[in-house]
């Protein structure tokens, strides 16, 4: 399940340290903060990988609201299938923290009716693609429910887990699923791409008392990022609904989510020597999706680029470029809004062809560059 | 007693077969279902068998009663207390007891639920009075589709009210209930009145839930609808059992699903996952033979519901009348409630409409099936026999019922075709729970819903 040593080097943003090498120094110190409990003086920013950053928030979670619990598919005592919920069972045992058969649709429907009476489940799908047996009860049982009870009956869960392509894994295994589940109302979906956003979102995600669908990157999860002292709190919480400009710049809006963001930064990167000052927005939330911040970005650079993973027809990047037309950010607009998605194919497996099929740096410079005309 | 009861059951076995043969039927009639038909007649069957009644002494009100043979009432003793008998017609009697040849088929049990019913005076008057409001309120709201007041989906539960009915006095208040789409005596039962039911279905602001959710999605304090789509309802009666085992309240969860749900795959994921689990979860089918269109023995390899989840005891139970169900709901609940795990109920049941309102339900079975079942194992009829029958109560009593009963759905009635539609706020309201206000896009971008939680 871990990724090759090269596709590492090519998502690692720019500047960041590869997961490989054993951590030093302040990172060091977390570890052993993390697996031994011993406190060391109040760090600074530290490196953290998404993987650990999902396993802290799950923890915290789970002490902070007896309530909430975790059930899926070798959540217990496998550690999980990519080890997000590492050393949690033996922590809290078996009656937080449920390995399921495989039997997604009656899992989900389970989870579903937990949080119906009261509980606060957290329903890991081991891909979002096996969600596709359970999506009824996502959409029908548990987004549904607020609207058809008139606010009777609240669902308090979410539904966690790798999204989008990962490294080989063929079209099976490949599907993004940001605009299925984008498009219901009554559900809140969230696609994190940072340490930061995949701690603070899952966290408030746990919080919400609505259905959540959370979708994270598999191959992200051993990508390390900084955190902030604040971020290490344990009461840090990413709004849901709120996007994040990770880059400011002034000729081109670059909107994107999940993994592509890494990339969208590493193309700024690479403009920026030629004189493009890009502005990268990490969208964080896909539904309600903040298009205020993309709007006002948009007035400021008059270009727009939106990058996905996810293919382009009634994707992500459709719904934001008919978003900003419908609003005032279309008269800033200097050339029409352009849109870098994966190829509109099923995921091939030979890796020549699973490259050209998702969106790379490349593909993104060449969007900036025709957009902007040079 | 015994040779007469065989006596009996030999007659009525034979009675359809004969019934059939002069109706000139093919063979399309299964065995089986001829059995079915049989056992299910019940009211046939308590007319020939002699009952032993036991007198049952509660308070020194009850007076206790023999009823030997040809139904002779004697005065008698009871532990040292002695009772009269006023005058046949006149007294009452609070309790009753009564010895039931309850047909209760078992699948891995080795008791099944109690042979003796007790039932008051007071719970029969309560039992009848339950059934005939949903009766009627079927009934009525058969009318108001036909009148088009009524729209989109109606699924109507008369013939079937003896399950609902039975099932919520078997269990608490703080029990759950969740059901599929053939919701409205269970939501009723669970304590919603019929002004909101009736509301609800002609969609107007007092119904139960505002004239969002409409037939299919009516819910209430511990019942969880009302659910469309058919066979989802099961995982999560289930999820909502592991709430109430997580919560350690002692609570169970009533899980309903049809006899064409039954072969759903999720419900079978589900037993498992209860079975793993030990979830206080008690699953019912409701097998009213036909899922829609499709008879049971078109639909299913096995017909043997109550067998189907296998590791998961279960009992098949006669589901017209609401003591065997009430019996055997008790029997299950308190499975549950000793942490056995899940177990499975079958209720045999018949529904005297279609599948719903588009349906007129004779395309697929005869009218005269339906008239066999209506004048042999109606559970209202049924249980009205077995008062009046054991001076638990008057014709003229339950005929005042009755009449109290129709007042207060035409009261219902009117108030659901008088009262105002949603404002037209309501239609953004209530997308998320515990929300700060946001906005709702309409049918275009200048059309904006605001909504609250």
């Amino acid at each position: 399940m871990a990724a090759s040593a090269a596709a590492l080097r090519n998502l690692a943003p720019l500047g960041v340290r590869l997961a490989r090498l054993p951590p030093r120094g302040r990172a060091a110190g977390r570890l052993l903060q993390q697996r031994r409990g011993i406190r060391l003086s109040a760090p600074a920013a530290i490196q953290v990988t998404v993987r650990d950053a999902l396993n802290q928030a799950l923890d915290e979670e789970l002490e902070r609201d007896e309530r909430v619990f975790l059930l899926g598919e070798e959540v217990a005592q496998y550690d999980g299938a990519y080890k997000i919920s590492r050393g949690l069972w033996k922590k809290y045992g078996d009656k937080r923290v449920i390995d399921t058969p495989i039997s997604e649709m009656g899992f989900t429907g389970i989870a579903v009716g937990a949080a119906m009476a009261g509980l606060r489940p957290v329903c890991e799908f081991m891909t979002f693609n096996f969600s596709m047996q359970a999506i009824d009860q996502v959409i029908n049982s548990a987004a549904k429910t607020c609207y058809m009870s008139a606010g009777s009956i609240a669902v308090p869960i979410v539904f966690r887990g790798p999204n989008g392509a990962s490294a080989g894994v063929a079209a099976q295994h490949s599907q993004c699923f940001a605009a299925w589940y984008g498009h219901c109302p009554g559900l809140k979906v969230v696609s994190p791409w940072s340490s930061e956003d995949a701690k603070g979102l899952l966290k408030a995600s746990i919080r919400d008392d609505n259905p959540v669908v959370m979708l994270e990157n598999e191959l992200l999860y051993g990508v390390p990022f900084e955190m902030s002292e604040q971020a290490q709190s344990k009461d840090f919480v990413v709004p849901i609904g709120k996007a994040k400009i990770e880059r400011q710049g002034t000729h081109v809006t670059l909107v994107s989510h999940s993994r592509p963001v890494g990339h969208c930064l590493e193309a700024a990167a690479v403009l920026a020597k030629e004189g493009v000052e890009c502005e990268v927005i990490n969208l964080r939330t896909i539904r309600p999706m903040d298009i205020e911040t993309v709007e006002a970005s948009v007035v400021k650079t008059n270009h727009l680029v939106t990058v996905e993973g996810g293919w382009p027809q009634f994707g992500v990047g459709a719904e934001i470029c008919a978003r900003i037309m419908e609003g005032s950010a279309f008269n800033y607009l200097d050339a029409p809004a352009v849109r870098v998605t994966g190829a509109d194919v099923p995921m091939p497996y030979a890796k020549i062809l699973e490259d050209n099929c998702i969106p790379q740096v490349k593909d993104i410079i060449f969007a900036v560059k025709k957009t902007l005309n040079i | 007693m015994r040779r007469m009861l065989l006596a009996a059951l030999s007659r009525v076995l034979q009675g359809p077969a004969a019934a059939a043969a002069a109706a000139g039927r093919t063979g399309a009639v299964s065995e089986a279902s001829r059995v079915l038909v049989a056992s299910r007649n019940y009211a046939d069957f308590a007319s020939e068998a002699t009952f032993e009644i036991k007198g049952y002494l509660k308070s020194a009100l009850c007076a206790t009663l023999l009823v030997h043979g040809s139904g002779t009432k004697l005065c008698c003793t009871h532990g040292g207390l002695t009772g009269r008998v006023a005058g046949a017609a006149v007294v009452y009697y609070c309790l009753l007891e009564v010895v039931v040849e309850e047909k209760c088929d078992l699948h891995r049990l080795e008791e099944g639920p109690s042979t003796t019913a007790v039932m008051t005076r007071e719970e029969g008057l309560h039992y009848y009075k339950t059934m005939q409001t949903i009766r009627r309120m079927e009934l009525k709201s058969d009318q108001l589709y036909k009148q088009k007041i009524i729209r989109g989906f109606c699924h109507l539960y008369d013939g079937q009210e003896a399950c609902c009915v039975g099932l919520e006095v078997a269990i608490k208040p703080t029990d759950h209930v969740i059901t599929a789409y053939r919701a409205h005596g269970f939501t009723y039962a669970r304590g919603v009145p019929v002004r909101e039911i009736l509301a609800e279905l002609t969609g107007r602001k007092g119904g139960c839930v505002k004239g969002k959710g409409g037939s299919m999605h009516m819910y209430t304090k511990n019942f969880y609808g009302g659910n469309g789509i058919v066979g989802a309802q099961v995982p999560l009666g289930a999820g909502i059992a592991l709430a109430c085992k997580y919560f350690g309240k002692n609570e169970i969860c009533l899980t309903l699903y049809g006899d064409g749900a039954a072969n759903q795959g999720q419900i079978f994921e589900t037993y498992n996952m209860a079975a793993l689990w030990k979830l206080p979860c008690i699953f019912i089918c409701e097998n009213n033979r036909y899922g829609m269109g499709t008879s049971v023995e078109r639909a299913a390899a096995s017909t043997d519901y109550y067998k189907r989840g296998d590791f998961i005891p279960g009992l098949r139970v006669d589901g017209m009348d609401v003591l065997c169900v009430r019996e055997a709901a008790k029997f299950a609940a308190d499975y549950c409630r000793a942490g056995k795990g899940p177990i499975l109920m079958e209720l045999q049941t018949y529904r005297y409409h279609g599948h719903s309102m588009s349906d007129p339900g004779i395309s697929y079975r005869t009218r005269e099936e339906i008239q066999e079942v209506r004048s042999k194992s109606d559970p209202i009829t049924l249980l009205k026999d077995r008062m009046v029958n054991n001076n638990l109560a008057s014709i003229e009593e339950l005929k005042e019922i009755d009449v109290a009963v129709r007042k207060e759905i035409e009261e219902a009635a009117q108030f659901a075709t008088t009262d105002p539609e949603p404002p037209l706020e309501e239609l953004g309201n209530h997308i998320y729970f515990n929300e700060p206000p946001f906005e709702v896009r309409g049918p275009n971008q200048w059309i904006r819903y605001k909504s609250v939680s």
